[in-house]
């Protein structure tokens, strides 16, 4: 039973408050992609065992999506941030640095 | 026997005599017992039969780690099994039965299970039960279900008499256990001005301590208590509950508090059970340890006892299991139960202590009791059926021979005490293996870890391993000190209290007495009293090449009855390490999971039951509806009337009469669940565009479209019809089931891709009620309402043409109507507010009856739009279903360079020619295909099957027609218009469809037109 | 014209708090850029109130402006007013991109009063509703028991919660059932 913090109107939401939207940052992929570009962005995700980004929705509030970087395996909030940009933001990068030295997540680290 | 003490008892009040039943008989309690103590007052030493064996069961403990004594307590609508003698406060009118034998509790039949026993060790089903396999189903299942389970269900004719409900509360500090140490963590962490909560299983608070004696601050631990509890009682930031288990300890501080409201009061206006749903930001768990049983043979005769539990009965409940006592010993502790027989009367006739050296202070104190203590000696056996007669006695290191036997009837027995754990460890923090005291204790370096990536739990007092008072209190105040300051407070900076008690020597572990018993011995030593493990099947596990003690559990049942493994846990997995010949702590232990003790059903559902088991989502015309015959059918929460039947009519005869009605003459159909979303701004069009297959943004004001949504991966999610209010803004139609789905998608994309567009969405579902008139007379019934009311909206064909919407007056209603047709006739939808679509319902039916109107439900809805090849979403689509399947082709723009799907729908697959295809299907002989047939044709599959070429997808009688008629999918369908397919039934009938054009009625559309 | 009716017309109950419909209640979605002169001078001029923070209601009886979310606010007016105050709105949020819209019928409106009001809300909601953390003014759209709810408490210590209209019928139900005789917590 997850608590995240909800950038949009600052409550740390109980998780049944939430609802999960699986990995964060997808490029899309429309026409004009090729097959591999499409079955990226389709059916390809990350599963790791530790730091992950992943998308979820304010759902049971305010309605907003929103980011959440957090460690799978020992369920660690690094940080949320809003919806709105194609990647952790800087601050977010630090603080997961800080906790896990030397992560990578796809193309960030 | 065992009887009530003329004196002792704190807990009782002998003022206050309970009458209550116990299979039958009529007995007497006090109040303040607990079933247990009551029941051994009475001298009712067995309460039970085991689970596998029925061997004779009594009381051995006094708390919630009890494995024996369980019961069905209350009758009727408030029976239930399983439940604990030991933890069940007595009250007046009590009805309790034991459980678990046939035909009484005496004598039972399923004993002799017990002198099979060396035939039924551990592994027994697995091993008999495989061959031949078709006994399995046929005998030995049935078999095995008969005799299986504890107690009985309840009659699943009656509902439960109770209610119960859920509570969420927030707090910085949670104490669990309200023992001393949990009295002074909470106290300290208090202290600090952090909000505490503090709860305790029992109904008392205090913990052990008043029953263990010593002093804390020179106070005796009953006055320590007094003065403390009051302290925290003035204090506004505490909150303490009794008769409140922790149930369970979540991810990032969540907790549950299991609270018994009214199991004692039964009847009383009230939840029967409150489950707190707690957020904590520290969490400290003081929930105390528990006594180990020593295993030697006979371990299992009623009348042994935990040595701490026949202490608690007599200083607690003023109650002697019984008059002759032997106490068997690995440490000191258990002196202090034979100094306090001794002290209540009680013929304590000797100390076993398996140790050589013996015990300390307390076994001088013992002695100068007059009470015989022998070093070095152990239990061989324990004799008697039904109730402890004699006990032979031998040498701890031996195999047990050179036997001495006395005559006694209770035992009190001690392994020494193992820490409560599962608060800390039902989230993940770890154990250390403490040799010293042979029990596992929270590593603190290893606490479970909370959303800052710090440990949220706090072990205090013998939950953490110390068990003398001076070291409990200590830890207890330092754990509720670093409880506060990690939930970020300052505690302040005091003294610990002093505890006191008297110096103990060292325990010794013993995990089997004599210390290399004989294996007759080992086969009567039992280790989880409730499903019949013995030393003996653990060790044939390992044997048998069982190294995990997750798998011994499963392989043996050790552990996994309802006191899942309490008292049996460290015992079996020592005995597992020594047959493996491997440390204790390489083997560990077995995972603790929520919830400590079971919790009831009723509290885990809470309200949710009856009436508010779920939401029902009703429109402003339900009641109507209610009122008026309709056969409701669930439309995700919705309800939808699927037919109104008249008195004297089957639902079949009603969908007949409302389907031929609406095509000849008139039909209402409450459509408000539709969903209805409201897009506006200026990138609204160009939102629609990527949202739907269609083009959206080039529709005009005033006019409606058809439109189709796609996931990203190409498949059908949705349909509807779009109308465009002004040059910013369109209301989009969705399914009664997508409306928040719908909703849900477009913030989605709007919020997390296209986030620089400006379109704001709002959900108007229920602002409105939505009525579709419907047949040859719709026209009519409209303008006579205008003409009563004065309503000025033009109906007439030019003034609102097929597949446009107007706003105005129609009658005396402010509404919108729009031209569109779900059915192929004439029809308008008319939304007007939800504050009075009941009124305009009744209005439309009013002034309907001269045109012969009827309501009709969703199954007329459906049969209507299959004679005309309307698809459904639900229907005709299953999420792997491609507009190009349904023949929508034209429904999807080929002007767009992109919508949602448009990828994916070029991939190979989603082109395949010999994908199936929508086409209608005709039955030869005009009856109705099954729903969800596959239609096979030439071959078989890899499997032998029959190879599958399609699949009906609605399918309905037409009264209109008078035959079946269904859509269905179909490999090539468009190409084979005529041909026969063959549909096999689950009826074993085979079914021949022609193919034929999905639209049955009105091919030409001529109705929906005029 | 036909005479509008609430959800429930109504409907009441008195258990260890009194739970009680509202009846109509007028409601308009606003959405747009809170912080912009427009908007804010369409709802303020619709209610007379105030601007509310994140996570606050400004409202007076049956009008005020409730923090939906950051670029969201419920507008309460009078039930009978919203078409005038709509109309009103829409021409003071003149070319602003915003949307305004009734949503009034598509709400059904509680009041939860009494002492132990603040218990029977915990019952339903995961939120933190002690003293020091939900107080008079203060917010929430969050969820109750099962469906989808908006609260927020007024001066008195009574709450007022609004729900969709289509499940004003579990929600009073829901309501009953927290209240029930004997159920009082005595926490809060």
């Amino acid at each position: 039973m997850l608590i995240l913090h909800c950038p949009y109107c600052g409550v740390d939401a109980d998780e049944t408050e939430l609802a999960a939207g699986g990995e964060a940052h997808l490029k899309r992929f429309g026409p004009g992609s090729s097959d591999d570009e499409l079955h990226g962005y389709l059916f390809t995700r990350e599963n790791p065992k530790g730091v992950h980004l992943e998308r979820w929705r304010h759902a049971s509030g305010c309605g907003k999506w929103f980011h959440a970087a957090r460690c799978t395996a020992t369920l660690e909030v690094f940080g949320t941030y809003k919806a709105q940009v194609s990647g952790p933001p800087q601050e977010i990068r630090d603080a997961i640095s800080a906790k896990r030295p030397g992560w990578s997540w796809r193309e960030f680290s | 026997m065992s009887t009530r003490l003329a004196k002792q008892g704190r807990l009782i009040d002998r003022s206050k005599q309970v009458t209550f039943t116990f299979n039958g008989t009529t007995m007497r309690g006090f109040e303040g017992d607990t079933l247990a103590s009551a029941l051994l007052a009475n001298d009712q030493m067995m309460m039970g039969r085991s689970f596998k064996y029925h061997r004779p069961r009594g009381v051995v403990a006094s708390g919630a780690e009890e494995p024996n004594a369980l019961v069905g307590l209350g009758e009727g609508a408030r029976f239930e099994p399983n439940q604990r003698a030991t933890t069940t406060e007595l009250f007046d009118g009590l009805k309790a039965a034991s459980q678990n034998h046939w035909p009484n509790l005496d004598f039972d039949i399923g004993a002799v299970n017990t002198y099979l026993s060396r035939f039924l060790p551990a592994g027994f089903y697995y091993k008999m039960f495989i061959h031949p396999a078709p006994f399995w189903k046929h005998v030995y299942e049935p078999i095995i279900r008969r005799s299986a389970g504890l107690g009985k269900a309840p009659d699943r004719e009656l509902v439960d008499a109770d209610t119960y409900e859920h509570f969420h509360v927030h707090t910085d500090v949670l104490v669990i256990g309200g023992g001393v140490a949990g009295l002074q963590a909470a106290k300290v962490a208090a202290s600090s001005g952090a909000r505490v909560l503090l709860i305790e299983q029992t109904a008392h608070w205090g913990g052990r301590a008043p029953v263990d004696g010593g002093t804390i601050d020179g106070l005796s631990p009953d006055e320590w208590v007094s003065r403390t509890l009051a302290e925290l009682e003035a204090m506004d930031n505490v909150t303490l509950r009794a008769r409140t288990m922790g149930a369970g300890v979540y991810d990032h501080g969540y907790a549950l508090g299991y609270e018994r409201v009214a199991d004692h009061t039964p009847g009383v206006p009230g939840p029967r059970h409150r489950l707190w749903r707690i957020r904590a930001k520290q969490i400290v768990s003081a929930t105390g340890a528990i006594e180990r049983p020593l295993s030697f043979a006979g371990n299992d005769v009623p009348g042994v006892m935990l040595a701490g539990a026949m202490r608690d009965y007599v200083v607690n409940w003023g109650v002697t299991p019984g008059q002759r006592v032997v106490v068997a010993t690995n440490n000191d502790d258990a002196y202090r139960t034979a100094i306090i027989l001794k002290q209540a009367g009680v013929d304590v006739l000797r100390i076993l202590d398996a140790r050589k050296e013996g015990g300390g202070a307390l076994a001088d104190e013992a002695r100068g009791l007059g009470i015989r203590v022998d070093p070095g000696k152990a239990i061989a056996k324990v004799k008697g059926g039904k109730r402890v007669k004699k006990i032979s006695i031998c040498n701890q290191d031996g195999v047990g021979g050179a036997r001495e036997e006395v005559e006694a009837d209770a035992v009190a027995m001690s392994g020494g005490w193992s820490p409560v754990v599962h608060m800390w460890s039902h989230c993940g923090g770890k154990l250390i293996w403490d040799r010293a005291n042979a029990h596992f204790r929270p590593d603190p370096d290893r606490p479970p870890l909370g959303a800052d990536g710090k440990g949220f739990v706090v072990a205090a007092g013998s939950a953490n391993g110390p068990l003398a008072l001076d070291q409990v209190m200590a830890d207890a105040d330092a754990a509720g000190k670093a409880a506060a300051k990690a939930a970020g407070f300052a505690a302040k900076r005091t003294k610990a209290p002093e505890g006191a008690a008297m110096a103990e020597n060292a325990m010794e572990a013993v995990w089997l007495m004599p210390a290399n018993a004989e294996v007759q011995l080992r086969m009567k030593s039992w280790l989880d009293f409730q499903n019949d493990v013995k030393v003996s099947d653990v060790q044939l596990a390992a044997r048998e090449g069982y190294e995990s003690v997750e798998h011994t559990k499963r392989y043996t049942t050790l552990g996994m009855a309802t006191d899942q493994g309490k008292l049996s846990n460290i015992n079996g997995l020592a005995i597992l390490a020594d047959a493996l010949n491997a440390d204790i702590p390489q083997v560990g232990t077995t995972t603790f999971r929520p919830p400590y003790t079971p919790i009831s059903m009723g509290a885990i559902g809470g309200e949710a039951r009856g009436e508010v088991f779920q939401p029902v989502r009703k429109t402003p015309i339900y009641d109507w509806s209610n009122a008026n015959g309709a056969d409701w059918e669930p439309v995700g929460q919705w309800r939808r009337p699927f037919a109104y039947v008249r008195p004297g009519e089957s639902v079949h005869d009603a969908v007949n009469r409302e389907v031929k009605n609406t095509r000849e003459n008139l039909g209402l159909l409450d459509a408000s669940t539709l969903g209805k979303l409201i897009v506006k701004g200026p990138d609204a069009g160009k939102f629609l565009d990527m949202l739907y297959t269609n083009m959206m943004s080039t529709l005009k004001p005033g006019k409606c479209r058809y439109g189709l949504m796609c996931s990203e991966n190409g498949f059908l999610i949705d349909d509807g019809v779009v109308a465009r209010i002004d040059e910013d803004t369109f209301l989009c139609h969705t399914t009664t089931g997508g409306a928040e789905r719908i909703h849900g998608h477009m913030e989605e994309w709007l919020q997390t891709e296209w986030w620089d567009w400006k379109v704001y969405v709002a959900n108007v579902t229920e602002q409105y009620a939505q009525i579709a008139v419907v047949g040859p007379k719709a026209r009519k019934v409209l303008e006579k309402l205008n003409a009563k009311a004065g309503g000025g909206m033009d109906l007439s064909a030019e003034a609102l043409p097929f597949m446009e919407w107007r706003d105005g007056r129609i009658g005396e209603f402010d509404a919108r109507a729009y031209r569109i047709s779900f059915s192929g006739e004439l029809s308008y939808e008319i939304a007007v507010p939800a504050s009075q679509g009941l009124a305009f319902w009744e209005a439309l039916v009013d002034a309907g009856k001269e045109f012969g109107v009827m309501p009709y439900g969703t199954e007329t809805l459906h049969i209507l739009r299959a004679e005309k090849g309307f698809i459904m979403i639900g229907d005709e689509t299953d999420g792997t279903v491609i507009p190009q399947d349904l023949g929508l082709g034209w429904a999807i723009s080929k002007k767009k360079d992109d919508y949602l799907g448009k990828r994916a729908q070029e991939r190979s697959h989603m082109a395949d020619r010999d994908r199936w295809k929508l086409v209608g299907l005709e039955t030869v002989d005009g009856s109705v295909l099954p729903d969800g047939a596959y239609a096979v044709g030439e071959g078989v599959n890899a499997n032998g099957q029959r190879n599958m070429i399609g699949r009906v997808t609605s399918t309905y009688y037409s009264a209109n027609l008078g035959r079946g008629i269904a859509m269905g999918l179909i490999q090539h369908g468009p190409d084979r218009m005529g041909e026969i397919v063959e549909f096999p039934g689950t009826d074993g009938k085979t079914y021949k469809a022609k193919i034929v054009d999905p639209v049955f009625y009105d091919k030409e559309g001529a109705k929906q037109n005029v | 014209m036909s005479k509008p009716v609430s959800a429930l017309m109504g409907a009441a109950y008195d258990g260890i708090v009194r739970v009680e419909e509202c009846g109509l209640q007028g409601m308009i979605t606003l959405r747009g850029d809170l912080a912009s002169k427009p908007v804010a001078a369409a709802a303020t001029g619709a209610t007379g109130q105030d601007m509310p923070g994140q996570r606050r209601a400004n409202v007076a009886g049956q009008s005020g402006l409730c923090w939906m979310s950051p670029d969201e606010l419920l507008v309460l007016v009078p039930h009978a007013e919203v078409g005038d105050k709509l109309a009103a709105m829409t021409k003071a949020l003149g070319n602003a991109h915003s949307l305004a819209v009734d949503v009034s019928d598509a709400r059904a409106m509680f009041r939860v009063s009494g002492a132990n009001a603040r218990e029977v809300m915990a019952k339903l909601a995961p939120v933190d509703f002690a003293p020091g953390a939900f107080g008079p003014g203060d917010f929430r759209r969050s969820r109750l028991a099962q469906v989808a709810g908006a609260f927020w408490m007024e001066e008195d210590g009574s709450f007022r919660i609004i729900c969709f209209r289509s499940v004003a019928d579990y929600v009073f139900k829901l309501l009953k059932v927290a209240a029930q005789p004997g159920s009082a917590v005595g926490v809060f």
